[in-house]
């Protein structure tokens, strides 16, 4: 089938004079061109300083290198320098409102970090005698513990490393059990709202995907659900808050339905943030759901990670919880990371990765649930909520609620009817909110709307704050009404760099670094 | 003779040996094409089976065999221009060449005016 | 709440706005029963002070790696990183931002990407590699799947000289998705037979160099015998310094190169989050799991980063995609590559051999004890010893009476294959020459 979701990824060219025309450097202010290592760093150039080496016998056979590596150095000053100047290129929520829909850029904040290099916690070798790391493990099963009370769950395998990787955690789970029962279900329903993650796992370990269509109102139906459930479905997928920020209103009947069929339900955790100590998924008969510690919790994006996608799991699969886990006895934490080690009852599937998980984002999520409290929590998901649909009382006059018969959670979803005739496109009018001092929202996603702007403010936002991006929004849907195109189609005009050519990027690809050749 | 499926191909049939491509219109949607995977030749195709992937930026689409057939050539110009298929789509951006069983049935394929006709419905 | 900017008052004005009367009302498509009417079973919110208290507690229980010799490796390696790196990776513009999907406003992102790909591959001897993966292991999971979509093959040959955790992942992931794989016995003695146990089927074969034993495997004959039959060659590496001292896996016919980076930039942590290192021949590209950063142009022609190739990735490919990966590890890349750019190759060199020389004279002390065989002929900055005595109990006893971290016994890794006279000691430049002096005496002392 076609896939229609094109749009343009090459710039047109700039209209105007370049704005760095004026400096002799390129630089503009506090905007500094930067080079890379490879063309200021030398060989020969350290910002470490260590003592030389006596010269004693070597130990390495005939390995040892003969060939030179090609990394540069840099001088200390040299190097904080460089690295701070590109920071100065990025966004960040630090800095300002980043309403990118379903990634949650909530506040990060310090004490977090501060409490993961502790150094208890971050000079700990994840082999050494468990008997000298027992506060690192009460950390592992704190966090476990409060995972399992905030969703109604059975028990939590805390290694998964992201989102993704919690995913497959938890489809491996549902996997080990459907073999255990000797039952060969091998489809798995993923509805056409679901993020790109849910298929790819589900395939990724052998399942058939098999896809629900999404109603008219940007939810899934249970109607839907019961008719393409056979003997051969496994599990369904489903997100809760979903994709277009909806609470699913019959993910009750879902997942009674899919346990009538002898299934699984499981549930993408990415919008957990909304329902925080509002509502279990265990109440609504999820069966695993991952829990991204870097949305809900605050442990911060890092400029695409490192996350950590812990998995909840119900009683019907707690048993086959992954390796390594850990166990309370007698008021003392037990690291169980061996199947000799288990018990009656215990049947792990396997194992995810090396070590115990991402312990340094623990260690930051522990110190947020500590700091919020139940109270704090739920009063958290009621602000993210609460924000959203202010920005979409808000804006909706103006621009186009997608599905506009259900509250939103976190997130409020608009079209881009609301563009129609106007020349600009969702793209233009995402990057006309970097002129405007904004990170855009999420753009193009879920797939199942056109033009999708996914908007979610979370709840780190004053009112003040949310006033002015509401104001800054009604401003520029009134300039596209107007004609003012150019204001969209050539923006980002101030940034560090303007529209990239993403199809030169694509077509002939230059994924690092090449030494140029001497121009004689 | 030229011909079309729904799935916005073309097929140009000359003697036992179809032509196939993406239309114009194809390429429009997809936007800027950064890399086609072809199949070897040699490879029967059944129809409706996929017979390669187009690639932009953006998007990825299955190109499906429209008719039975085996692959004679595919176009090796798209490897290092995949532009091509932007640029020329129905002419230099073709994509491979399949020679047809005898007797082929071409009857469900549209032709240009049915096509266009189909294109307005979208 | 000191997270929480609304007041009171702002929230009924929003909630006026909005035109309900209370948030619940918002929540109304949560069946009614299931909205919870009073608060769960946790703590309340805490102060700062309080906070910190609470996990002070917890984190003293722990013995840190500072405060002991200490001599623990097999996969985490303890090395000093210089307070440049924590400090830039705190960076607000670093630390709290996102994927770079807008790429006109991450620039800093995507060249401290594009320069860490670029570092990857060239520490690696590959052709090019991704913007990282969650860490070692798991990159030696995404690898196996890649060479099976690369060879159409479905069988992985491991070696029994691979990091046990690592081939327990390659295993789970294999069971799942009923791929094959013919894992060799520990490979204690250095001696496994291989290439044997390849054949037309195999897909890949993983290898780690230095070996969880600390040996230093000869690749190429490993990488012909696989190319010989049409697999990859898979070489794993966890103490990513090595690779300044020794032949980089490129060099020796590797296909695809997995490191764990820890060593560079990142704390032990406890075993994360660390950098997965994942590098590969080029023409193998389109089918690599994870982000890569491309250069290109903007508008007006200067030069620039974007994330490409993504129609490999799961949000355009769905259940098509090389993986379900839909992150990096981002800020460990960035530590790694913050502590590479101090180092550059002059302090990489020197680093590995101070490693290596600090490793050589624990092996040389400890070969001396009677009863203690060190097993390696070749290692890097980790060695095999074979005790008298059970090896987890002399740790055991080494940590508590003593304070010293003596390092890993293989029976940790591998509870069941009756190694338990085996250590593996890791020794690297954080340790003092009284450090190795106490570990040795301390050793003799309990024999």
């Amino acid at each position: 089938m076609l896939n229609d979701k094109g749009r343009p990824t090459r710039p047109e060219a700039a209209d105007e004079a370049p704005a760095t025309a004026s400096t002799f450097t390129g630089n503009r202010a506090l905007d500094v061109e930067e080079a890379l290592i490879f063309e200021i760093g030398r060989a020969e150039v350290t910002g470490v300083d260590l003592p030389t080496p006596k010269g004693a016998k070597s130990r390495l056979g005939a390995h040892a290198r003969t060939t030179p590596i090609a990394l540069p150095g840099l001088a200390e000053p040299e190097a904080v320098r460089h690295y701070v100047r590109l920071s100065r290129k990025n966004y960040s929520i630090d800095a300002g409102l980043y309403p990118l829909g379903s990634c949650t850029m909530k506040h990060n904040p310090r004490l977090n970090e501060k409490m993961a290099r502790l150094p208890g916690f971050a000079d700990v070798h994840p082999l050494q005698p468990t008997g000298t790391v027992e506060g690192a493990l009460e950390v592992i099963a704190d966090v476990g513990r409060w995972l399992i009370e905030l969703t109604g769950m059975a028990a939590c395998a805390m290694s998964p490393k992201a989102g993704a990787h919690g995913e497959l955690a938890g489809m491996m789970a549902i996997k080990a059990a459907l073999s255990a029962r000797g039952s060969s279900k091998p489809v798995v329903l993923v509805p056409e709202s679901a993020h790109g993650t849910n298929p790819a796992t589900a395939a990724l370990i052998g399942f058939e995907v098999k896809s629900v269509p999404a109603r008219a109102d940007g939810t899934v139906a249970a109607a839907d659900v019961k008719a393409a459930i056979d003997d051969r479905v496994g599990a369904i997928m489903l997100t809760n808050p979903n994709t277009c920020g909806i609470f699913e209103p019959e993910v009750a009947e879902i997942a009674a339905a899919i346990h009538d069929a002898g299934g699984y339900f499981y549930a993408d955790g990415a919008n957990f943030n909304a329902i925080v100590g509002k509502v279990r998924p265990g109440d609504f008969g999820v069966d695993a759901m991952h829990i991204n510690l870097h949305k809900t919790f605050s442990t911060p994006h890092g400029g695409g990670g490192p996350g950590a996608g812990p998995v909840v799991l119900s009683e019907r699969l707690a048993a086959f919880a992954p390796l390594p886990f850990v166990r309370i006895e007698a008021g003392r934490p037990v690291l169980v990371e061996d199947p000799s080690q288990t018990r009656a009852g215990e049947t792990p599937y396997g194992r995810l990765a090396a070590f115990h998980g991402q312990m340094g984002m623990f260690t930051r999520a522990l110190a947020y649930m500590l700091s919020h409290g139940a109270d704090g929590l739920r009063q958290a998901s009621e602000d993210a909520v609460l924000s959203a649909n202010y920005v979409r009382a808000s804006l909706q006059d103006l621009m186009t609620v997608a599905f506009p018969d259900h509250p939103s959670m976190h997130e409020v979803l608009f079209d881009d009817r609301f563009l129609e005739g106007t020349g600009v496109t969702t793209l233009d009018f995402a990057k006309a909110m970097i002129d405007e001092g904004y990170h855009p929202m999420t753009m193009y996603f879920p797939l199942v709307v056109h033009g999708a702007m996914l908007i979610e403010p979370t709840e780190s936002e004053s009112k003040a704050s949310l006033d002015l991006f509401v104001a800054t929004l009604r401003d520029l849907v009134m300039g596209a009404k107007a004609g003012d195109a150019a204001r969209f189609t050539q923006a980002p005009r101030f940034s560090p760099r303007r529209r990239l050519d993403e199809t030169r990027a694509a077509r002939a690809p230059k994924l690092k670094w090449e030494k140029p050749v001497a121009a004689e | 003779m030229k011909l079309y499926t729904k799935d916005h191909e073309w097929i140009a049939i000359d003697g036992d040996v179809a032509t196939v491509g993406i239309t114009t219109y194809a390429q429009e949607q997809l936007g800027d094409v950064v890399f086609v995977e072809l199949p070897d030749v040699g490879k029967q195709l059944s129809k409706g089976g996929e017979a390669a992937v187009v690639e932009s930026v953006k998007a990825a689409s299955e190109v499906y065999a429209p008719l039975d057939g085996e692959v004679v050539e595919a176009n090796a110009k798209l490897a290092d221009d995949p532009g091509l298929v932007n640029l020329e789509p129905e002419t230099g951006g073709w994509f491979v060449k399949m020679k047809l069983p005898a007797g082929t049935d071409t009857s469900e394929l549209m032709d240009e005016a049915a096509y266009e006709a189909f294109v307005q419905t979208l | 709440m000191r997270y929480l900017p609304l007041t009171e008052s702002d929230r009924a004005e929003m909630l006026a706005r909005i035109g309900v009367d209370t948030v619940d009302a918002l929540y109304s498509d949560v069946p009614a029963d299931e909205l919870l009417d009073h608060l769960l079973d946790l703590p309340k919110a805490k102060g700062e002070m309080e906070v910190e208290r609470i996990m002070g507690r917890m984190a003293a229980k722990n013995l840190t790696a500072s405060a002991a010799p200490f001599f623990c490796g097999a996969g985490a390696y303890k090395h000093h990183v210089p307070a440049t790196v924590d400090h830039l990776i705190q960076r607000s513009e670093f630390l709290t931002s996102y994927t770079p999907y807008q790429p006109e406003i991450t620039q800093g992102t995507l060249q401290v990407l594009f320069e860490f790909q670029t570092q990857v591959a060239n520490l690696t001897g590959m052709e090019v590699a991704n913007a990282s993966m969650y860490d070692g292991s798991t990159g030696a999971g995404e690898a196996v799947l890649m060479a099976h979509r690369v060879t159409k093959r479905r069988k992985a040959v491991v070696s029994g000289g691979l990091h046990p955790h690592y081939a327990e992942v390659i295993a789970t992931l294999s069971a799942m998705a009923s791929d094959e794989v013919a894992r060799l016995a520990p490979n204690v003695g250095g001696d496994e037979d291989l290439l044997s146990a390849i054949d037309a089927t195999t897909s890949c074969v993983v290898v780690q160099s230095p070996d969880v034993f600390g040996r230093i495997v000869d690749l190429k004959p490993i990488a012909d015998a696989a190319h010989a039959v049409g697999a990859l060659l898979i070489a794993v590496v966890t103490e990513v310094i090595s690779l300044g001292a020794i032949e980089p896996p490129g060099a020796r016919g590797a296909d695809i190169v997995v490191c764990e980076g820890q060593s560079l930039g990142n704390p032990l942590g406890f075993g994360g989050p660390y950098v997965g290192l994942f590098a590969a021949r080029s023409k193998y590209v389109r089918q690599m799991p994870g982000r890569l950063c491309g250069e290109t142009v903007d508008a007006e022609g200067k030069r620039g980063f974007v994330l490409t190739l993504s129609t490999r990735e799961q949000h355009i490919r769905r259940e098509k995609a090389t993986s379900n990966i839909c992150t990096n590890a981002g800020l460990c890349a960035t530590a790694f590559s913050i502590h590479l750019t101090l180092l550059g190759e002059a302090g990489l060199s020197r680093l590995a051999a101070l490693n290596h020389e600090a490793a050589c004279e624990v092996a040389d002390a400890l070969a001396n004890l009677p009863g203690v065989e060190v097993l390696n002929d070749t290692f890097f900055n980790e060695f095999t010893v074979k005790l008298p005595v059970n090896a987890a109990r002399l740790v055991e006893k080494l940590a508590k009476e003593e304070g010293i971290l003596a390092g890993v016994p293989v029976s940790r890794l591998l509870p069941e294959a009756g190694l338990d006279d085996l250590l593996l000691v890791a020794v690297t430049e954080c340790s003092t020459a009284d450090d190795r002096a106490a570990l040795v005496a301390a050793i003799s002392e309990a024999l």
